[in-house]
Protein backbone atom coordinates (compact mmCIF):
# COMPACT_ATOMS: atom_id res chain seq x y z
CA UNK A 1 0.00 0.00 0.00
CA UNK A 2 1.07 3.53 -1.05
CA UNK A 3 -0.21 7.11 0.33
CA UNK A 4 -0.16 10.14 -1.67
CA UNK A 5 1.11 12.89 0.75
CA UNK A 6 -0.23 16.05 -1.07
CA UNK A 7 3.01 17.58 0.50
CA UNK A 8 5.40 15.01 -0.73
CA UNK A 9 3.67 12.67 -2.58
CA UNK A 10 3.37 9.04 -3.30
CA UNK A 11 5.16 7.34 -0.47
CA UNK A 12 5.76 3.82 1.05
CA UNK A 13 3.06 2.51 3.67
CA UNK A 14 6.17 2.16 6.19
CA UNK A 15 6.61 6.28 5.88
CA UNK A 16 3.20 6.69 7.97
CA UNK A 17 1.77 5.69 11.17
CA UNK A 18 -1.00 4.68 11.45
CA UNK A 19 -3.51 6.11 14.02
CA UNK A 20 -7.00 4.95 13.39
CA UNK A 21 -10.67 6.64 12.33
CA UNK A 22 -10.68 10.24 11.41
CA UNK A 23 -12.81 10.12 14.92
CA UNK A 24 -9.75 11.34 16.25
CA UNK A 25 -10.49 15.16 14.79
CA UNK A 26 -13.67 15.35 16.63
CA UNK A 27 -12.84 15.79 20.25
CA UNK A 28 -15.44 16.47 22.39
CA UNK A 29 -15.78 18.97 25.01
CA UNK A 30 -14.45 17.85 28.52
CA UNK A 31 -17.68 17.39 30.46
CA UNK A 32 -19.01 16.26 27.33
CA UNK A 33 -20.30 13.26 29.60
CA UNK A 34 -18.99 9.29 29.52
CA UNK A 35 -21.17 8.34 26.54
CA UNK A 36 -19.94 10.89 24.32
CA UNK A 37 -16.18 10.05 25.41
CA UNK A 38 -16.97 6.12 24.95
CA UNK A 39 -17.84 7.25 21.02
CA UNK A 40 -15.04 9.34 21.01
CA UNK A 41 -11.75 7.75 22.40
CA UNK A 42 -13.89 3.29 21.84
CA UNK A 43 -16.63 2.76 20.02
CA UNK A 44 -16.18 2.97 16.14
CA UNK A 45 -18.43 1.96 13.13
CA UNK A 46 -15.28 -0.33 11.77
CA UNK A 47 -17.35 -0.16 8.38
CA UNK A 48 -16.29 -2.65 5.61
CA UNK A 49 -15.97 -0.64 2.89
CA UNK A 50 -14.98 3.28 2.22
CA UNK A 51 -13.31 4.57 6.28
CA UNK A 52 -11.86 7.75 6.56
CA UNK A 53 -8.91 7.31 9.08
CA UNK A 54 -5.82 9.69 9.95
CA UNK A 55 -2.19 9.03 9.26
CA UNK A 56 0.66 11.17 10.48
CA UNK A 57 3.27 11.54 7.71
CA UNK A 58 6.15 9.99 10.47
CA UNK A 59 9.18 9.68 8.16
CA UNK A 60 8.00 12.56 5.63
CA UNK A 61 7.11 16.65 6.45
CA UNK A 62 5.55 15.75 9.34
CA UNK A 63 1.91 16.48 8.23
CA UNK A 64 -1.34 15.00 10.00
CA UNK A 65 -3.11 12.91 6.90
CA UNK A 66 -6.95 12.28 6.20
CA UNK A 67 -6.94 9.04 4.04
CA UNK A 68 -10.19 7.74 2.78
CA UNK A 69 -9.83 4.20 1.68
CA UNK A 70 -11.65 1.06 1.47
CA UNK A 71 -10.75 -1.46 4.35
CA UNK A 72 -12.11 -4.65 2.11
CA UNK A 73 -10.04 -3.58 -1.09
CA UNK A 74 -7.24 -1.37 0.13
CA UNK A 75 -7.76 0.92 -2.51
CA UNK A 76 -6.64 4.41 -1.36
CA UNK A 77 -9.17 7.03 -2.53
CA UNK A 78 -7.82 10.25 -0.95
CA UNK A 79 -5.32 11.66 1.00
CA UNK A 80 -5.99 15.24 2.79
CA UNK A 81 -3.65 17.28 5.13
CA UNK A 82 -5.76 17.49 8.21
CA UNK A 83 -5.37 20.52 8.81
CA UNK A 84 -7.52 21.39 5.54
CA UNK A 85 -10.01 19.22 7.16
CA UNK A 86 -10.15 20.74 10.65
CA UNK A 87 -8.64 23.94 10.18
CA UNK A 88 -5.81 25.37 12.42
CA UNK A 89 -2.44 23.97 13.08
CA UNK A 90 -2.35 19.95 14.45
CA UNK B 1 -20.16 -42.77 15.28
CA UNK B 2 -17.12 -43.29 17.90
CA UNK B 3 -13.16 -43.09 17.46
CA UNK B 4 -11.03 -45.71 19.17
CA UNK B 5 -7.76 -47.39 18.53
CA UNK B 6 -9.36 -50.47 17.78
CA UNK B 7 -11.91 -48.70 14.96
CA UNK B 8 -8.89 -47.07 13.11
CA UNK B 9 -7.25 -50.22 12.95
CA UNK B 10 -10.21 -52.10 12.04
CA UNK B 11 -10.97 -49.32 8.91
CA UNK B 12 -7.34 -49.42 8.44
CA UNK B 13 -7.88 -53.22 7.45
CA UNK B 14 -10.79 -52.57 5.17
CA UNK B 15 -9.80 -50.07 3.39
CA UNK B 16 -11.73 -46.82 5.33
CA UNK B 17 -14.97 -47.65 3.75
CA UNK B 18 -16.71 -47.22 7.82
CA UNK B 19 -16.26 -44.12 7.95
CA UNK B 20 -19.57 -41.97 7.98
CA UNK B 21 -19.97 -37.61 8.09
CA UNK B 22 -18.82 -36.42 11.24
CA UNK B 23 -21.59 -33.97 11.04
CA UNK B 24 -25.19 -33.34 9.75
CA UNK B 25 -25.53 -30.35 7.64
CA UNK B 26 -28.85 -29.08 8.77
CA UNK B 27 -31.58 -26.73 7.03
CA UNK B 28 -33.03 -24.30 8.92
CA UNK B 29 -36.33 -24.58 10.83
CA UNK B 30 -38.18 -21.62 11.63
CA UNK B 31 -37.76 -22.02 15.00
CA UNK B 32 -35.19 -22.74 17.58
CA UNK B 33 -34.52 -21.99 21.16
CA UNK B 34 -31.56 -19.93 20.53
CA UNK B 35 -29.58 -19.25 17.66
CA UNK B 36 -25.79 -18.68 17.36
CA UNK B 37 -24.73 -16.30 14.93
CA UNK B 38 -21.27 -17.46 13.42
CA UNK B 39 -19.68 -21.17 13.16
CA UNK B 40 -16.10 -20.49 13.72
CA UNK B 41 -14.65 -22.17 17.23
CA UNK B 42 -16.22 -20.40 19.54
CA UNK B 43 -19.73 -20.11 17.75
CA UNK B 44 -19.07 -23.98 17.69
CA UNK B 45 -17.97 -24.25 21.36
CA UNK B 46 -20.40 -21.99 22.85
CA UNK B 47 -23.46 -24.84 21.00
CA UNK B 48 -21.81 -27.70 22.56
CA UNK B 49 -22.14 -26.71 25.99
CA UNK B 50 -25.56 -25.44 25.54
CA UNK B 51 -26.12 -28.66 24.43
CA UNK B 52 -23.76 -30.47 26.96
CA UNK B 53 -23.74 -27.99 30.01
CA UNK B 54 -27.33 -26.45 29.85
CA UNK B 55 -29.17 -29.00 27.93
CA UNK B 56 -30.32 -26.63 25.43
CA UNK B 57 -30.71 -28.66 22.44
CA UNK B 58 -33.15 -26.94 20.05
CA UNK B 59 -30.61 -24.45 19.20
CA UNK B 60 -28.65 -23.56 15.50
CA UNK B 61 -25.17 -22.68 14.87
CA UNK B 62 -25.58 -20.39 11.09
CA UNK B 63 -22.23 -19.63 9.19
CA UNK B 64 -22.77 -17.49 6.01
CA UNK B 65 -20.14 -19.58 4.98
CA UNK B 66 -18.44 -22.88 5.87
CA UNK B 67 -17.84 -24.34 9.23
CA UNK B 68 -14.41 -23.53 9.98
CA UNK B 69 -13.22 -21.03 7.23
CA UNK B 70 -12.90 -18.13 9.31
CA UNK B 71 -9.86 -17.00 11.61
CA UNK B 72 -10.88 -20.37 13.34
CA UNK B 73 -8.87 -21.97 10.28
CA UNK B 74 -6.35 -19.41 9.92
CA UNK B 75 -4.65 -19.33 12.92
CA UNK B 76 -1.33 -20.47 14.31
CA UNK B 77 -2.80 -23.10 16.20
CA UNK B 78 -1.23 -21.19 19.96
CA UNK B 79 -2.87 -22.91 23.47
CA UNK B 80 -1.20 -21.18 26.50
CA UNK B 81 -2.48 -19.38 29.69
CA UNK B 82 0.53 -17.41 30.56
CA UNK B 83 -1.63 -14.32 30.98
CA UNK B 84 -1.17 -11.64 33.37
CA UNK B 85 -3.72 -9.71 34.82
CA UNK B 86 -6.79 -10.51 37.48
CA UNK B 87 -9.68 -11.53 34.82
CA UNK B 88 -7.72 -12.77 31.69
CA UNK B 89 -5.57 -15.02 34.02
CA UNK B 90 -8.50 -16.86 35.37
CA UNK B 91 -9.83 -17.03 32.42
CA UNK B 92 -7.38 -18.75 30.00
CA UNK B 93 -6.43 -20.71 33.06
CA UNK B 94 -9.97 -22.57 32.50
CA UNK B 95 -9.58 -22.63 29.07
CA UNK B 96 -6.38 -24.62 29.39
CA UNK B 97 -8.01 -26.63 31.57
CA UNK B 98 -10.28 -27.09 29.10
CA UNK B 99 -8.11 -28.01 26.53
CA UNK B 100 -6.11 -30.61 28.62
CA UNK B 101 -9.56 -32.41 29.21
CA UNK B 102 -11.05 -31.84 25.63
CA UNK B 103 -9.60 -34.80 23.27
CA UNK B 104 -11.69 -37.55 25.73
CA UNK B 105 -14.56 -35.28 26.06
CA UNK B 106 -15.33 -34.89 22.43
CA UNK B 107 -14.02 -38.40 21.54
CA UNK B 108 -11.78 -36.43 19.16
CA UNK B 109 -8.20 -35.81 18.52
CA UNK B 110 -7.42 -32.30 18.12
CA UNK B 111 -3.41 -32.75 18.41
CA UNK B 112 -3.46 -30.57 21.46
CA UNK B 113 0.32 -30.84 21.83
CA UNK B 114 1.98 -29.36 25.28
CA UNK B 115 5.09 -28.81 23.58
CA UNK B 116 5.91 -25.95 25.80
CA UNK B 117 6.04 -22.05 24.68
CA UNK B 118 9.49 -20.27 25.85
CA UNK B 119 8.76 -16.13 25.34
CA UNK B 120 12.37 -15.27 25.14
CA UNK B 121 13.89 -11.81 27.18
CA UNK B 122 16.41 -9.65 26.44
CA UNK B 123 17.63 -7.29 28.70
CA UNK B 124 17.49 -6.92 32.73
CA UNK B 125 14.61 -5.00 32.98
CA UNK B 126 12.12 -7.67 30.93
CA UNK B 127 13.81 -10.10 32.89
CA UNK B 128 11.91 -8.63 35.69
CA UNK B 129 8.74 -8.01 34.28
CA UNK B 130 8.83 -11.69 32.87
CA UNK B 131 9.93 -12.99 36.43
CA UNK B 132 7.01 -11.06 37.79
CA UNK B 133 4.69 -12.69 35.03
CA UNK B 134 6.03 -16.08 35.59
CA UNK B 135 4.91 -15.27 39.32
CA UNK B 136 0.92 -14.40 38.39
CA UNK B 137 1.45 -17.53 36.34
CA UNK B 138 2.24 -19.52 39.30
CA UNK B 139 0.09 -17.96 41.86
CA UNK B 140 -3.31 -18.47 39.39
CA UNK B 141 -2.07 -22.63 39.47
CA UNK B 142 -0.50 -22.85 36.15
CA UNK B 143 2.99 -23.47 35.12
CA UNK B 144 6.27 -21.13 34.35
CA UNK B 145 10.05 -21.53 34.63
CA UNK B 146 12.57 -18.49 34.40
CA UNK B 147 15.57 -19.70 32.07
CA UNK B 148 18.36 -17.84 31.99
CA UNK B 149 20.78 -17.91 28.74
CA UNK B 150 21.77 -21.25 29.15
CA UNK B 151 18.74 -22.71 30.21
CA UNK B 152 17.55 -21.45 27.14
CA UNK B 153 20.57 -22.56 24.96
CA UNK B 154 19.43 -26.09 26.55
CA UNK B 155 15.74 -26.29 24.86
CA UNK B 156 17.27 -23.95 21.89
CA UNK B 157 20.72 -24.73 20.79
CA UNK B 158 20.30 -22.82 17.43
CA UNK B 159 19.13 -19.66 18.52
CA UNK B 160 21.45 -16.39 17.68
CA UNK B 161 22.44 -15.43 21.23
CA UNK B 162 24.81 -13.31 20.37
CA UNK B 163 23.28 -10.89 17.68
CA UNK B 164 23.68 -7.34 18.56
CA UNK B 165 20.37 -6.20 18.46
CA UNK B 166 18.75 -8.64 20.72
CA UNK B 167 21.06 -10.37 23.03
CA UNK B 168 19.23 -13.19 24.42
CA UNK B 169 18.83 -13.44 28.38
CA UNK B 170 17.40 -16.04 29.45
CA UNK B 171 13.00 -16.87 28.86
CA UNK B 172 10.12 -18.04 30.62
CA UNK B 173 9.29 -21.34 30.11
CA UNK B 174 5.61 -22.10 29.79
CA UNK B 175 5.95 -26.30 29.88
CA UNK B 176 2.12 -26.22 29.75
CA UNK B 177 1.83 -24.33 26.39
CA UNK B 178 1.45 -25.68 23.04
CA UNK B 179 -0.24 -26.05 19.90
CA UNK B 180 -3.15 -27.86 18.87
CA UNK B 181 -4.80 -28.81 15.10
CA UNK B 182 -6.90 -25.54 14.95
CA UNK B 183 -9.51 -27.32 11.91
CA UNK B 184 -9.49 -30.83 14.54
CA UNK B 185 -11.12 -28.06 17.19
CA UNK B 186 -13.67 -26.49 14.86
CA UNK B 187 -14.98 -29.88 13.63
CA UNK B 188 -14.82 -32.16 17.08
CA UNK B 189 -17.22 -29.83 18.57
CA UNK B 190 -19.01 -29.69 15.15
CA UNK B 191 -19.53 -33.23 15.75
CA UNK B 192 -20.14 -33.00 19.31
CA UNK B 193 -23.13 -30.77 18.83
CA UNK B 194 -24.64 -32.11 16.15
CA UNK B 195 -24.86 -35.65 18.24
CA UNK B 196 -26.51 -33.62 20.64
CA UNK B 197 -28.91 -32.09 18.28
CA UNK B 198 -27.69 -29.06 17.36
CA UNK B 199 -28.40 -28.00 13.53
CA UNK B 200 -25.07 -26.58 11.66
CA UNK B 201 -26.36 -24.46 9.26
CA UNK B 202 -24.17 -23.46 6.36
CA UNK B 203 -24.10 -20.46 3.52
CA UNK B 204 -26.63 -19.17 6.08
CA UNK B 205 -25.86 -15.66 6.19
CA UNK B 206 -27.32 -13.17 8.93
CA UNK B 207 -28.53 -10.02 7.34
CA UNK B 208 -30.74 -8.54 10.25
CA UNK B 209 -31.46 -8.83 14.00
CA UNK B 210 -35.13 -8.77 14.84
CA UNK B 211 -36.08 -6.77 17.88
CA UNK B 212 -39.71 -5.88 19.23
CA UNK B 213 -39.95 -3.37 22.36
CA UNK B 214 -36.03 -4.39 23.41
CA UNK B 215 -36.65 -7.83 22.83
CA UNK B 216 -34.92 -10.12 20.49
CA UNK B 217 -37.32 -12.00 17.85
CA UNK B 218 -34.87 -13.49 15.78
CA UNK B 219 -33.01 -13.13 12.54
CA UNK B 220 -33.46 -12.69 9.13
CA UNK B 221 -30.42 -14.91 7.17
CA UNK B 222 -30.17 -15.70 2.80
CA UNK B 223 -32.16 -18.93 3.94
CA UNK B 224 -35.37 -16.76 5.30
CA UNK B 225 -36.41 -15.57 8.71
CA UNK B 226 -35.76 -17.77 11.63
CA UNK B 227 -37.29 -16.40 15.22
CA UNK B 228 -35.30 -17.50 18.22
CA UNK B 229 -35.31 -16.63 21.88
CA UNK B 230 -32.24 -16.17 22.59
CA UNK B 231 -29.51 -14.83 19.85
CA UNK B 232 -25.84 -15.00 19.95
CA UNK B 233 -23.36 -13.01 18.18
CA UNK B 234 -20.46 -14.99 17.93
CA UNK B 235 -18.50 -13.48 14.35
CA UNK B 236 -14.75 -12.07 15.11
CA UNK B 237 -13.82 -9.81 12.83
CA UNK B 238 -17.23 -9.03 11.41
CA UNK B 239 -18.68 -7.81 15.06
CA UNK B 240 -19.13 -4.21 14.18
CA UNK B 241 -21.47 -5.58 11.07
CA UNK B 242 -23.46 -7.79 12.46
CA UNK B 243 -24.14 -5.09 15.63
CA UNK B 244 -24.52 -2.60 13.66
CA UNK B 245 -28.06 -4.70 12.84
CA UNK B 246 -29.07 -4.10 16.35
CA UNK B 247 -28.24 -0.50 15.70
CA UNK B 248 -25.25 -0.89 18.27
CA UNK B 249 -21.54 0.29 17.91
CA UNK B 250 -18.64 -1.66 19.44
CA UNK B 251 -15.74 -0.32 20.81
CA UNK B 252 -14.22 -2.97 18.28
CA UNK B 253 -11.67 -2.04 14.92
CA UNK B 254 -11.24 -4.85 12.55
CA UNK B 255 -7.62 -5.48 11.59
CA UNK B 256 -5.42 -7.56 9.51
CA UNK B 257 -2.98 -10.20 10.90
CA UNK B 258 -1.36 -12.29 8.51
CA UNK B 259 0.97 -16.14 9.09
CA UNK B 260 3.52 -18.15 6.74
CA UNK B 261 4.07 -22.10 6.34
CA UNK B 262 7.25 -23.26 5.56
CA UNK B 263 7.53 -26.45 2.69
CA UNK B 264 7.60 -29.42 5.34
CA UNK B 265 10.99 -30.30 6.83
CA UNK B 266 11.86 -33.48 9.26
CA UNK B 267 11.67 -32.27 12.80
CA UNK B 268 13.75 -29.01 14.04
CA UNK B 269 11.66 -26.72 16.86
CA UNK B 270 10.17 -28.32 18.97
CA UNK B 271 8.31 -25.71 21.08
CA UNK B 272 6.53 -22.87 20.45
CA UNK B 273 9.06 -19.63 20.64
CA UNK B 274 7.87 -16.46 20.82
CA UNK B 275 10.43 -13.56 20.18
CA UNK B 276 8.37 -10.11 21.43
CA UNK B 277 11.05 -8.14 20.90
CA UNK B 278 11.54 -8.67 17.12
CA UNK B 279 7.51 -9.34 17.20
CA UNK B 280 7.98 -12.93 15.75
CA UNK B 281 6.62 -16.62 17.31
CA UNK B 282 7.22 -19.75 15.33
CA UNK B 283 6.70 -23.59 15.93
CA UNK B 284 6.66 -26.49 13.58
CA UNK B 285 3.66 -28.49 12.49
CA UNK B 286 2.80 -32.13 12.89
CA UNK B 287 2.87 -31.58 9.05
CA UNK B 288 6.57 -30.62 8.76
CA UNK B 289 5.95 -27.04 7.80
CA UNK B 290 7.63 -24.21 10.18
CA UNK B 291 4.14 -21.50 11.04
CA UNK B 292 5.51 -18.39 11.93
CA UNK B 293 3.86 -14.58 11.92
CA UNK B 294 4.57 -11.37 13.57
CA UNK B 295 2.04 -8.21 14.32
CA UNK B 296 -0.74 -6.96 12.76
CA UNK B 297 -0.35 -4.84 9.80
CA UNK B 298 -2.09 -2.29 11.81
CA UNK B 299 -4.42 -0.71 9.95
CA UNK B 300 -7.95 -1.34 9.57
CA UNK B 301 -8.52 -3.80 7.12
CA UNK B 302 -11.21 -6.52 6.01
CA UNK B 303 -9.02 -8.23 3.57
CA UNK B 304 -7.88 -11.67 4.56
CA UNK B 305 -4.53 -10.98 2.95
CA UNK B 306 -1.94 -8.54 4.14
CA UNK B 307 0.92 -6.10 2.72
CA UNK B 308 4.59 -6.98 1.57
CA UNK B 309 6.40 -4.37 4.74
CA UNK B 310 4.54 -6.87 7.31
CA UNK B 311 5.87 -9.85 5.19
CA UNK B 312 9.81 -8.73 5.00
CA UNK B 313 9.61 -7.29 8.59
CA UNK B 314 8.17 -11.13 10.08
CA UNK B 315 10.81 -12.66 8.02
CA UNK B 316 13.43 -10.35 8.77
CA UNK B 317 13.26 -11.08 12.40
CA UNK B 318 13.32 -15.06 11.60
CA UNK B 319 16.72 -14.44 9.92
CA UNK B 320 17.86 -12.43 13.20
CA UNK B 321 16.08 -14.78 15.81
CA UNK B 322 17.76 -18.08 14.04
CA UNK B 323 19.63 -17.57 11.00
CA UNK B 324 19.21 -21.26 9.84
CA UNK B 325 15.60 -20.80 8.99
CA UNK B 326 16.78 -18.66 5.94
CA UNK B 327 17.34 -22.19 4.07
CA UNK B 328 13.39 -22.69 4.58
CA UNK B 329 11.41 -21.97 1.91
CA UNK B 330 8.04 -19.96 2.56
CA UNK B 331 4.87 -22.19 1.16
CA UNK B 332 2.49 -19.68 1.89
CA UNK B 333 0.94 -16.75 3.79
CA UNK B 334 -2.78 -15.82 4.52
CA UNK B 335 -4.25 -13.23 6.72
CA UNK B 336 -7.40 -13.12 8.97
CA UNK B 337 -9.68 -10.37 10.14
CA UNK B 338 -8.75 -9.83 13.83
CA UNK B 339 -11.64 -8.24 16.36
CA UNK B 340 -9.26 -5.57 18.10
CA UNK B 341 -10.49 -4.42 21.57
CA UNK B 342 -8.13 -1.34 22.79
CA UNK B 343 -7.28 -2.63 25.68
CA UNK B 344 -6.75 -6.19 23.88
CA UNK B 345 -8.96 -8.34 26.13
CA UNK B 346 -12.13 -9.74 25.24
CA UNK B 347 -16.24 -8.99 25.67
CA UNK B 348 -18.57 -11.93 26.53
CA UNK B 349 -21.64 -9.88 27.49
CA UNK B 350 -25.54 -9.05 27.19
CA UNK B 351 -26.05 -6.56 24.81
CA UNK B 352 -27.68 -4.15 27.00
CA UNK B 353 -30.83 -2.84 26.25
CA UNK B 354 -32.36 -5.90 23.80
CA UNK B 355 -33.19 -8.52 26.45
CA UNK B 356 -32.30 -11.86 24.87
CA UNK B 357 -29.42 -10.81 22.75
CA UNK B 358 -25.58 -11.56 23.56
CA UNK B 359 -22.10 -11.28 22.48
CA UNK B 360 -18.75 -12.82 22.09
CA UNK B 361 -16.05 -11.14 20.74
CA UNK B 362 -12.99 -9.18 21.06
CA UNK B 363 -10.49 -11.54 20.47
CA UNK B 364 -7.57 -10.08 19.59
CA UNK B 365 -5.18 -11.95 17.90
CA UNK B 366 -4.99 -14.65 20.55
CA UNK B 367 -8.79 -16.09 21.01
CA UNK B 368 -8.19 -19.46 19.50
CA UNK B 369 -6.59 -20.87 23.00
CA UNK B 370 -9.80 -19.26 24.25
CA UNK B 371 -12.44 -21.55 22.42
CA UNK B 372 -13.09 -23.95 25.31
CA UNK B 373 -13.38 -21.60 27.53
CA UNK B 374 -15.39 -18.95 25.66
CA UNK B 375 -18.08 -21.56 24.36
CA UNK B 376 -18.19 -22.65 28.23
CA UNK B 377 -19.16 -19.26 29.56
CA UNK B 378 -20.67 -17.86 26.73
CA UNK B 379 -23.14 -20.77 27.03
CA UNK B 380 -23.45 -20.20 30.88
CA UNK B 381 -24.50 -16.91 29.63
CA UNK B 382 -26.78 -17.20 27.53
CA UNK B 383 -28.72 -19.99 29.51
CA UNK B 384 -28.87 -18.35 33.17
CA UNK B 385 -28.53 -14.56 32.11
CA UNK B 386 -25.50 -14.57 34.53
CA UNK B 387 -21.92 -14.22 33.41
CA UNK B 388 -19.34 -17.60 34.66
CA UNK B 389 -17.20 -16.60 36.94
CA UNK B 390 -14.21 -17.21 35.32
CA UNK B 391 -15.61 -14.61 32.52
CA UNK B 392 -17.23 -12.02 34.44
CA UNK B 393 -14.57 -8.97 33.78
CA UNK B 394 -15.19 -9.00 30.62
CA UNK B 395 -17.63 -6.55 30.58
CA UNK B 396 -18.84 -4.00 27.64
CA UNK B 397 -19.19 -1.12 29.75
CA UNK B 398 -15.94 -1.37 31.10
CA UNK B 399 -14.98 0.90 28.00
CA UNK B 400 -17.83 3.64 29.33
CA UNK B 401 -16.91 4.00 32.27
CA UNK B 402 -12.91 3.24 32.25
CA UNK B 403 -13.39 0.67 35.63
CA UNK B 404 -11.73 -2.59 34.68
CA UNK B 405 -10.39 -1.72 31.66
CA UNK B 406 -7.41 -5.35 31.03
CA UNK B 407 -4.38 -3.69 29.18
CA UNK B 408 -1.69 -6.66 29.44
CA UNK B 409 0.98 -4.61 28.21
CA UNK B 410 0.56 -1.40 29.83
CA UNK B 411 0.38 0.71 26.34
CA UNK B 412 -3.27 1.82 26.67
CA UNK B 413 -6.33 1.47 25.85
CA UNK B 414 -6.38 2.88 22.38
CA UNK B 415 -7.30 1.29 18.99
CA UNK B 416 -4.17 1.66 17.61
CA UNK B 417 -1.91 0.21 20.28
CA UNK B 418 -2.40 -3.37 20.43
C1 LIG C 1 -2.90 -15.36 11.30
C2 LIG C 1 -3.57 -15.58 12.63
C3 LIG C 1 -2.87 -16.18 13.67
C4 LIG C 1 -3.47 -16.39 14.90
N1 LIG C 1 -2.77 -17.07 15.86
C5 LIG C 1 -3.35 -17.38 17.04
C6 LIG C 1 -2.66 -18.19 17.98
O1 LIG C 1 -1.53 -18.66 17.73
N2 LIG C 1 -3.26 -18.46 19.18
C7 LIG C 1 -4.50 -17.97 19.48
O2 LIG C 1 -4.97 -18.20 20.58
N3 LIG C 1 -5.20 -17.22 18.57
C8 LIG C 1 -4.66 -16.93 17.35
N4 LIG C 1 -5.37 -16.20 16.42
C9 LIG C 1 -6.70 -15.65 16.78
C10 LIG C 1 -7.85 -16.63 16.62
O3 LIG C 1 -7.75 -17.31 15.39
C11 LIG C 1 -9.18 -15.87 16.69
O4 LIG C 1 -9.19 -14.99 17.80
C12 LIG C 1 -10.39 -16.80 16.83
O5 LIG C 1 -10.32 -17.87 15.91
C13 LIG C 1 -11.67 -16.00 16.62
O6 LIG C 1 -12.83 -16.71 16.95
P1 LIG C 1 -13.61 -17.71 15.96
O7 LIG C 1 -12.83 -18.96 15.81
O8 LIG C 1 -14.97 -17.87 16.46
O9 LIG C 1 -13.59 -16.85 14.59
P2 LIG C 1 -13.98 -17.25 13.13
O10 LIG C 1 -13.49 -18.62 12.78
O11 LIG C 1 -13.57 -16.13 12.26
O12 LIG C 1 -15.57 -17.35 13.22
C14 LIG C 1 -16.48 -16.32 12.95
C15 LIG C 1 -17.47 -16.86 11.93
O13 LIG C 1 -18.58 -15.97 11.81
C16 LIG C 1 -19.03 -16.04 10.48
N5 LIG C 1 -19.87 -14.88 10.19
C17 LIG C 1 -19.48 -13.58 10.10
N6 LIG C 1 -20.53 -12.79 9.81
C18 LIG C 1 -21.62 -13.61 9.72
C19 LIG C 1 -22.99 -13.37 9.44
N7 LIG C 1 -23.48 -12.15 9.18
N8 LIG C 1 -23.83 -14.45 9.43
C20 LIG C 1 -23.36 -15.70 9.68
N9 LIG C 1 -22.07 -15.97 9.94
C21 LIG C 1 -21.20 -14.94 9.96
C22 LIG C 1 -17.74 -16.07 9.69
O14 LIG C 1 -17.95 -16.56 8.36
C23 LIG C 1 -16.85 -16.97 10.53
O15 LIG C 1 -16.88 -18.33 10.11
C24 LIG C 1 -4.81 -15.96 15.14
C25 LIG C 1 -5.51 -15.37 14.10
C26 LIG C 1 -4.92 -15.19 12.85
C27 LIG C 1 -5.72 -14.58 11.73
ZN1 LIG D 1 4.38 14.26 3.71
Amino acid sequence: MRLTCPQCGERDRREFYYVGDAVALERPAPDAGDEAWEAYVHLRDNPAGETRDLWYHEAGCGAWLVVTRNTVTHAVLDVVLASDVKGGGA
Amino acid sequence: MRFSGLRVLKEGLTGNKGWAAHWRDATPKPEYDAVIIGGGGHGLSTAYYLARNHGMTNIAVLEKGYLGGGNVGRNTTIVRANYFLQGNSEFYSHSLNLWEGLEEDLNYNVMHSQRGLINLFHSDGQRDAFARRGNMMLNQGDDAILLDRDGVRKHLPYLDFEQTRFPIYGGLYHPRGGTARHDAVAWGYARGASDRGVDLIQNCEVTGIDIEGGVVKGVQTTRGPIRAKKVGIVVAGRSGQVAAMAGRRLPIESHVLQAFVTEGLKPVIDHVISFGMGHFYISQSDKGGLVFGGDLDFYASYAQRGNLPMKEHVMEAGMTLMPMIGKARVLRSWGGIMDMTPDGSPIIDRMEGVDGLFIDCGWNYGGFKAVPASGWCMAHLMATGQPHEVAAKFRMDRFRTGVGLMDEEGTGSQHNLH
